[in-house]
């Protein structure tokens, strides 16, 4: 394969996997915000929240790959895991790979929640607030400079995540509240 | 009792402290749990299969659901 062709899968599944990172870091605060989280659509989006994150990383995996594999430019597997060891635009490839870091911590306590204390997932866990706007930047600044599409892809996915993190900031704890009022309602 | 140990499958029960009230375990083990009116489960039958016990376990948000 060209180095060309390795270039543009690296850039066609890094830009699925940002628009997959957005809508699992979306539906994530749907299920932690949501008033009355009953039924179909709760179960729908807990599913969706579960798997997209699985598939998510076979996208992640062929767009690390290809770029690392490309070799026009020299990024180096290393920065694979490590944090701003590649030679080429350090800082913002350093951005992804932190991005990746957090992704697998995240994944692997999600598997393991149930043999871990709780408080220890939630922490890791949080660390998505940091991963979505890593990779998001990541991804702006390596993938974009020319191609509008893409440029307004990532703006589009930017304000997709700060709309729900705005909304999210906005709702109060639904279970705490209910709670409350079983204890308040009238015990005949 | 021993009619419980001819009963297929897993048993099933909720932490009711753990418990967000997300009531997906009413749409994973329907016909085992059901919601009270403020949507928190009320489990009708413990035995259940096991695949379907796993993935009720997986989905539930809170991990609240548990195999005894
Ligand atoms: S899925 Fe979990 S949190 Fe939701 S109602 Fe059932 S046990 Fe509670």
């Amino acid at each position: 394969m060209t180095g060309q062709t390795l270039w543009f899968i690296s850039r066609a599944t890094g830009t699925v996997s940002l628009i997959l990172f957005t809508t699992i870091v979306v539906l994530g605060m749907v299920i932690a915000g949501r008033r009355a989280p009953h039924g179909d659509s709760a179960t729908i989006v807990m599913g969706l929240h579960r798997w997209l994150s699985l598939g998510s990383l076979a996208f992640l995996a062929l767009h690390i790959v290809t770029a690392i594999a490309d070799g026009y430019v020299s990024v180096g597997w290393l920065s694979t895991i490590l944090p701003f060891t590649s030679v080429y635009r350090t800082f913002w490839v350093g951005l992804g790979t932190l991005a990746v870091d957090i992704l697998l911590a995240v994944v692997v306590t999600s598997y393991l929640r149930h043999r871990m204390p709780e408080r220890s997932w939630k922490a890791i866990h949080w660390l998505s607030y940091a991963m979505w706007p890593f990779a998001l930047i990541h991804g702006f600044a390596m993938g974009t400079a020319s191609e509008p599409l893409l440029r307004w892809l990532t703006v589009l996915c930017g304000a997709a995540g700060a709309a729900a993190v705005a909304w999210r900031l906005r709702t109060t704890h639904a279970d705490r509240e209910r709670r409350a009022l079983v204890n308040f309602q009238e015990w005949s | 009792m021993p009619s419980t140990d001819r009963e297929v499958g897993v048993r099933i029960a909720v932490d009711r402290v753990l418990c967000t009230g997300h009531g997906v375990c009413a749409r994973t083990l329907p016909g085992r749990i059901r919601l009270d009116e403020w949507g928190y489960p009320i489990v009708e039958a413990v035995a259940v299969d096991p695949v379907d016990a796993d993935l009720a376990v997986k989905l539930c948000p809170a991990r609240a659901l548990y195999l005894r």
